[in-house]
């Protein structure tokens, strides 16, 4: 079969192996004969993080186990996606403490990425929400591992890319909330200097996120919609709404690889404006999904992109020096004319603690490139814009970065090889990505 | 009152997915298949998902002497029963192992019969209730790639038209549904076309509605139909030479 993550790109024929207990993954992982395997949830990393000759599917280990009322602890099993928990847990009351920007991902895959919401300046990522995680090791052993126990174990496998074994459960702690609504606030900015002192000043609202025009030079370079939020309130929504019931949504799809030509700069900049012209300024009340999930109204978008696929080129930078490297970042991306059809634009709070998560201080930008024959080059001249910086990338929306690049972002990368070489010695358990990176 | 359904076989990728459908619609659940422990967490699942009644029960297919204290042991007897259950095995080592031929005919016919007679019994005489078997488009003509397990799927569509032509005047309904290839435990591996391949989400809502509908026979998803009559209408002659 062959497998792809989101960007489509790369690719490689995999044997694809589900199993819905312990003891059946085990006897997966003693029947597979060649290469090596790596846990898979629901693909939704962008490059070659979840590929490799054997990909262990978490489809069928998806079960709620326990829910404490009490403290909003949910134990499930690890292929239980983020959004079966919105199904069942939002009409009583209940919302994830972090989500990405899609809810069709796993908790495993959550956990393995450390993934971070609009909220990361005051929540932190995933795992800072985690309790325990109980995982199969290489040997076919199962470790519970948290802040406490086995905690070396704990950081690693946080941000972990699945390297250290298959999380097969885990406790995560819900929040409440008293509607199903946003309070959302929309901010238009001129420019890049506009938006970074928008994010600070704004740094009261529970979410926040930037949408950049990114086609936009000069002095409308960084152009931008900023998009606050917070839970609502029953009187932000008014006693006569149903605080948490919501109408379907309807889901559209994109069905077949688009050509390439589609994303030409035109259609871009016709896509950006519209987006921009549609982003009016002050405040509404909407529901949760548009606000969380705008992209997954329409399914399998990543199609639009063509066969060739495309890379997210994520990075963050520290806060001191961001403004500027974002600015040399935007005005390359800009000139170069390459297609960038999102941009997002995000202020993040403390560095997590797992050995190799994401966010830390400062900036985190994501652009979408399709790619093409000269993409790779110019991304390898954009690292060394970020490296310089003092910033890194994101793994896990990640297919093409040189492993000096992975090395000089992530300094506890030491600490994570020590816990992995003593879990997995023989390495039963790596990537196309690991392998690309010398991990 | 709180309805009840009754799966058999309830570890299938399929029943799973027929099951969460029952369960988001407030039905009560009896899960009854041969791995209990697995059941139980399932059950597990399903309470917290859909806060329903669930429960798990210790079922083998082939130990057809068990069935009827299975039956009786059943706290309260469920609305329906959906029949699960399937084996699919190796064709080519069928042909030579009888064992193999043995289980294949055991658990997709004598098993799905043995216990369905006794739920056909006690429906019967309640006059009402409902019966659904998972059969398979593989019943709808032998093919040189699986009619072992064909053969006994035909045997079994048969049972059901039989069934639900007595059935009739008692008020209780019998539903023969014919998946075509599914992306399950049983085809892991295999390489089936993907536009012809449905997930078992697809097939479980399938069921619901032509449940709800009251559809005697149902093609799931619903081109196999159209697909299968065209097989079925293939003269012999050319059948013979195709690889099917
Ligand atoms: C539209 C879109 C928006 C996104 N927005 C954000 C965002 O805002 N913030 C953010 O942080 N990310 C974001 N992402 C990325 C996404 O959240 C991560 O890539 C996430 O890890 C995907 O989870 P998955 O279940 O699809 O896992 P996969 O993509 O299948 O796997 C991702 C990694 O997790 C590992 N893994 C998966 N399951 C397990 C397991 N059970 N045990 C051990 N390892 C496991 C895999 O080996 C792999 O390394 C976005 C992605 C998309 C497509
Ligand atoms: N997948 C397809 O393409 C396809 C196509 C047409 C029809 N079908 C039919 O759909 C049904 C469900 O199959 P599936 O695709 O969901 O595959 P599956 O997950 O492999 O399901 C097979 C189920 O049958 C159970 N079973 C086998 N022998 C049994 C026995 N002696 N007693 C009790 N239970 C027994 C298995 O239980 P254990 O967990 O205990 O092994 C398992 O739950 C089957 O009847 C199959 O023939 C499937």
């Amino acid at each position: 079969m062959l497998a792809h993550g989101w960007g489509r790109y790369p690719s490689i024929d995999a044997k694809s192996f589900t199993f819905n207990s312990e003891a059946d993954l085990r006897a997966r992982l003693k029947s597979i004969s060649s290469g090596s395997a790596i846990a898979r949830g629901l693909g939704r990393s962008y490059g070659d993080s979840s590929l490799s000759e054997n990909l262990l599917s978490t489809s069928r280990l998806n079960r709620f186990i326990s829910f404490d009322d009490t403290t909003g602890d949910l134990v499930c099993e690890s292929g239980v996606s983020l959004s079966e928990i919105l199904d069942v847990f939002v009409p009583r009351g209940w919302f994830l403490p972090v989500t990405p920007g899609t809810r069709f991902v796993t908790v495993g895959g959550a956990i393995a990425s450390d993934v971070h919401g609009k909220n990361h300046h005051n929540a932190g990522s995933f795992s800072n929400h985690v309790k325990w995680i109980d995982l199969i090791l290489a040997d076919g052993s199962v470790a519970r591992c948290s802040k406490s126990e086995r905690p070396e174990l704990f950081m690693a496998t946080c941000a972990g890319y699945g390297l250290t074994g298959v999380i097969l459960r885990a406790a995560v702690r819900l929040q409440t909330i008293e509607t199903a609504y946003i309070r959302e606030r929309t901010i238009r900015t001129k420019n890049l200097d506009e938006a970074l002192v928008a994010f600070d000043e704004q740094a009261g609202w529970t979410y926040s996120v930037g949408w950049i025009d990114c086609l936009a030079g000069g002095k409308h370079l960084g152009r931008s919609v900023l998009m606050l939020g917070e839970h609502a309130t029953r009187r932000d929504i008014g006693e006569s709404k149903d605080p948490f019931r919501l109408r379907p949504n309807r889901e559209l799809s994109v069905p077949f690889e688009l050509p390439g030509f589609f994303l030409n700069t035109m259609t871009v900049r016709a896509f950006n404006s519209v987006y921009y012209g549609k982003a009016s300024s002050g405040e509404r009340i909407v529901r949760y999904e548009p606000f969380f999930y705008p992209l997954d109204g329409v399914h399998n978008w990543s199609r639009i992109y063509g066969k060739r696929g495309f890379v997210q080129y994520q990075l963050v930078l520290p806060k001191e020096s961001g403004k500027e490297g974002l600015k040399k970042i935007l005005e390359r991306t800009a000139s170069k004319g390459l297609g960038s059809f999102l941009a997002v634009l995000k202020l993040f709070g403390k560095e997590d603690a797992p050995y190799l998560s994401f966010a830390k201080e400062g900036y985190t930008l994501a652009l979408d490139f399709p790619i093409t024959s000269s993409l790779f080059k110019e991304l390898d001249e954009m690292d060394s814009v970020v490296s310089n910086y003092g910033g890194r990338i994101y793994p896990t929306k990640d297919s093409r970065m040189k492993g000096e690049m992975f090395y000089a972002g992530y300094p506890q990368i030491d600490k994570f090889k020590e816990v992995r070489a003593a879990v997995d010695p023989n390495r039963r358990f790596e990537s196309l990505q690991s392998r690309r990176l010398g991990i | 009152m709180n309805r009840s359904v009754l799966i058999l076989g309830a570890s299938s990728d399929i029943a799973r997915a027929i099951a969460r459908k029952f369960g988001s619609e407030g039905w009560s659940l009896l899960l009854a298949g041969r791995d209990v422990e697995l059941l139980s967490r399932d059950a597990a699942d399903f309470r917290l998902r859909y806060k329903v009644d669930v429960e798990a029960f210790g079922f083998d297919a082939v130990a057809f002497e068990s069935h009827a204290r299975f039956w009786d042991s059943l706290p309260g007897k469920p609305e329906g029963v959906i029949c699960v259950f399937g084996y699919l095995g190796g064709q080519k080592v069928s042909e030579r192992n009888w064992d193999e031929a043995k289980k294949a005919i055991d658990t997709n016919f004598t098993g799905a019969v043995s216990i369905l007679n006794i739920a056909a019994n006690d429906f019967e005489e309640r006059k009402s209730g409902f019966i659904i078997g998972i059969s398979s488009v593989a019943g709808d003509r032998g093919r040189m790639s699986n009619y072992i397990y064909g053969s006994a799927k035909a045997g079994f569509t048969a049972y059901l038209s039989g069934l639900r032509a007595r059935l009739s005047k008692s008020e209780v309904k019998v539903m023969t549904v014919k998946p075509g290839f599914v992306a399950t435990r049983m085809t892991e591996g295999m390489s089936t076309p993907a536009l012809l391949t449905a997930t078992p989400q697809q097939v479980a809502a399938d069921v619901m509605r032509a449940y709800k509908r009251g559809k005697p026979v149902v093609y799931t998803r619903w081109f196999w139909k159209y697909i299968m009559l065209i097989i079925v209408h293939i003269p012999e002659r050319v059948f013979r030479k195709l690889k099917l």
